[in-house]
């Protein structure tokens, strides 16, 4: 686990650079007296700023905290990790309530935005307040509405955005006997329906015990990310039950779970992160920021043995996040500092050539057009998730998205592994949704 | 009790001192013992009633983590909605099974452990001590090692039974199989804990017994049925009071199992308390958590309750014999 164990190392080297900036303080304070105010906090002095993320970012991995260290001296930028994005929010939420422990800078997913937007937009800063207005023609406009609260605050920065693909193992389809060319296969899947015939065929031969797919669970929420509106309407009403797009994407998920298509993995558990370097499976969608996921677990062996074609049924966007400053948080002004350069189309676009993070600053996406990818077989993903960013729908956001969607997947994961039957299931995903937002 | 008491000399009275020190030494006696205990109580109020009070407080309101300060009445609302809330009885099955599933055997083999150790052997008080090992574990590392062995891809002991022949079972997903994961958690951290309660018990059995049973031609297997036991009748009451107590609160070894809130997909392994936390701190409804809080302390004390009077009329019945 690459970013687990990234975290630490960035954790003991920053707790180490800690140690020598309080010894200097000392030093200075002994030396100077009290004239010298200068090496307090504060402009000029040494600042050490804490961000809190999830799932992989990539700022570290891509070398962006160090460069940003060099441009700014006396600024330590020591971040912090957690795999799963459900994880991190529970402890956002409760850190938030309480007031204490919150990091200068901390991530917040797409599907987590209308929460802030809506109800938390006193507990993080209003980042016009530093002058964030005048950067709102850097970014696309949804992105930037989606972090707009009721007052025009504004509470983020976007950093990506999720144009979702394909991405498969062209070792295993090889031996499977199908295509591997990604033209070929595009067209060969134009539509889910001809992905599911094509993992059917897969099946027939497949190599080892691997699965044509990781999971239904991620089947449904690349599926559903095709969809402009999902669980609420434009007005913020519940429409989830009755939307047909919604019932279009369970029925495909419970359609390759019956086949027996799915590995029948959890996303984001210990077996499924096993599972790349193991090659269970031969196929998974994957939105942009998954590039860096899938190279992180399959590590420098899988390199070449992947690939990316565009993606089924049309583009779709999964996830994608932003960067906001608790109002809790020490170091305010230096904190919105380090957001906007993260977030600014330079460090965007390198971000997307060395991590998949695809940008969400308008200025960054020309700049990737020609991105190639050498783990992935030189796929051209800029163009791929150009495209798709270029077609896929804006979506309407909601306040629970996540906790819906996650029922939902509970739901598809118990036909794909206890072999419930799909009505039962769709009954229990009511119940337990009703059982969330209730 | 009082028998003893009044057989036992008075304690020696110190020399009365002079009148004026006296009364501020005689002031100090009085108040002294109320300081010492000051900082417990203190403690205990912050972080023992004030919590237990405000959440009752807490359950009788719709409060979100997210907004805090809008609370809304709903009075016993929240009790009234657990008894229609379908997860809150499954939980509350769960949590029964999975208290079965270890503390039944988790006693038994205690047992069977302590009286294996109280025979004199070679480096007893290494195996002693060394049966105490697991429980001085933390509970997230010797559950998250667990998850990895009872995996169902890549984990041990599905490898170790196809080696027999066996399919692979699903730990995570099968209702009865994720029970027994968890419950073997709970087996391995809390076997030793008790093997040395039971040990203690055992050790103040007078040997006389024991001879006097071997005297009278009694085996091994019926000394332990006829003497140890009748014996230990203490020390298991009190161990099943505790592990009960343990068993209703069970929260760790759950969710770590496969770090799911849900305590799986279908709730197939979820606990009350899992449960009280999913509602709190994964759906921010902090009534209902408090509520749910609440209905766990009722329960214990009622199983608690029902534990003394059966143990109290045994006993009664035991003296009336």
């Amino acid at each position: 686990m690459p970013i687990a164990r990234a975290a630490i190392t960035t954790t003991r080297r920053a707790a180490v650079r800690l140690g020598a900036v309080a010894l200097t303080g000392a030093l200075l304070a002994a030396c100077g007296g009290t004239s010298d105010d200068t090496s307090a906090d504060g402009a000029g002095g040494e600042v050490t700023l804490t961000v809190d993320l999830f799932g992989s970012f990539g700022y570290k991995e891509a070398g962006l905290y160090a460069e940003y260290e060099k441009l700014h001296p006396g600024v330590t930028i020591k971040q912090t990790d957690t795999e799963d994005e459900a994880d991190y929010w529970k402890s956002l939420q409760t850190r938030l309530a309480g007031g204490a422990g919150l990091a200068d800078v901390q991530g917040i997913e797409v599907g987590r935005i209308a929460s802030v937007a809506q109800q938390q937009s006193e507990r993080f800063e209003d980042l016009r307040k530093y002058g964030a207005d005048g950067l709102k023609d850097q970014f696309a406009p949804a992105k930037w509405a989606a972090a707009t609260g009721k007052g025009g605050e504004i509470l983020g920065l976007g950093t990506d955005v999720g144009p979702e693909a394909m991405c498969y193992r062209t070792d295993l389809f090889k031996a499977a006997g199908l295509p591997t060319d990604r033209e070929e296969l595009a067209r060969k899947w134009a539509t889910w329906d001809g992905y599911l015939a094509l993992g059917k065929q897969y099946k027939a031969k497949a190599p080892g015990k691997s699965a044509w797919l990781d999971s239904v669970g991620s089947l449904y929420s690349i599926m559903i990310g095709q969809e402009k509106e999902r669980y609420y309407d434009a007005s913020g009403k519940l429409i989830w039950e009755d939307n047909p797009a919604l019932r279009t994407a369970w029925d495909h998920s419970v359609q390759a779970a019956q086949d027996g298509l799915s590995a029948k993995l959890d996303q984001w558990s210990p077996q499924w992160n096993q599972a790349f370097a193991a090659g269970s499976f031969a196929t998974i969608p994957c939105p942009a920021w998954m590039l860096g996921y899938i190279k992180g677990q399959a590590g420098e062996a899988g390199k070449g043995k992947w690939d990316v074609a565009a993606l089924p049924g049309g583009a779709g966007n999964w996830g994608g996040s932003y960067l906001a400053v608790p109002k809790a948080a020490k170091h305010k002004k230096e904190a919105y500092e380090l957001v906007k350069w993260l977030t600014a189309p330079e460090q965007q676009a390198r971000l997307f050539e060395k991590q998949g993070n695809f940008p969400s600053a308008t200025g960054a996406i020309a700049k990737v057009a020609d991105a190639k990818d050498p783990f992935f077989s030189d796929a051209p993903i800029g163009r791929i998730f150009g495209e798709a960013a270029k077609a896929a729908p804006v979506q309407v956001l909601g306040v629970h998205d996540q906790n819906i969607a996650q029922q939902i997947t509970n739901a598809l994961s118990e036909v794909e592994r206890k072999g419930t039957s799909p009505e039962k299931a769709w009954s229990n995903a009511k119940k337990g949704v009703a059982n969330t937002i209730g | 009790m009082t028998l003893t008491a009044s057989e036992s000399p008075a304690p020696p009275r110190p020399v009365p001192p002079p009148a004026r020190r006296g009364s501020a030494r005689r002031a100090w006696q009085t108040f002294s013992p109320y300081a010492y205990l000051a900082p417990f109580f203190t403690l205990f109020a912050a972080f023992g009633l004030f919590p237990l009070i405000y959440t009752a407080f807490v359950s009788l309101y719709r409060v979100e983590l997210q907004t805090p300060g809008e609370m809304e009445w709903r009075g016993l609302g929240n009790y009234t909605a657990l008894f229609g809330d379908e997860y809150f009885w499954t939980s509350l099955r769960n949590t029964f099974t999975i208290g079965v599933l270890s503390t039944v055997p988790q006693l038994v083999m205690a047992l069977g452990l302590a009286h294996l150790l109280n025979y004199r052997m070679r480096g007893r008080t290494f195996l002693r001590t060394a049966v105490l090992l697991p429980y001085a574990t933390s509970v997230a590392a010797a559950t998250l090692v667990f998850a990895q062995l009872f995996g169902r891809d890549f984990g041990l002991v599905n490898y170790a039974l196809g080696l027999v022949g066996i399919d692979p079972v699903d730990w995570q997903n099968g209702t009865v199989a994720s029970q027994i994961a968890v419950s073997t958690v709970v087996i391995w951290r809390w076997t030793g804990y008790n093997a040395l309660i039971y040990l203690a018990g055992m050790q103040s059995i007078p040997h006389e017994l024991y001879e006097a049973a071997a005297m009278d031609g009694a085996s091994r297997w019926r000394q332990f049925f006829h003497v140890t036991l009748p014996g230990l009748r203490p020390t298991i009451v009190f161990t099943v009071i505790v592990s009960t107590i343990g068993a209703t609160q069970l929260f760790g070894e759950p969710l770590l199992l496969e770090g799911s809130i849900s305590g799986g997909i279908s709730h197939q392994y979820q606990t009350l308390g899992l449960y009280m936390y999913e509602q709190g701190w994964g759906f921010f409804h902090l009534g209902r958590a408090a509520a749910i809080a609440w209905v766990m302390l009722l329960l214990i004390v009622v199983i608690v309750g029902a534990n003394a009077l059966i143990a109290r009329r045994r006993s009664r019945k035991e003296a009336g014999r």
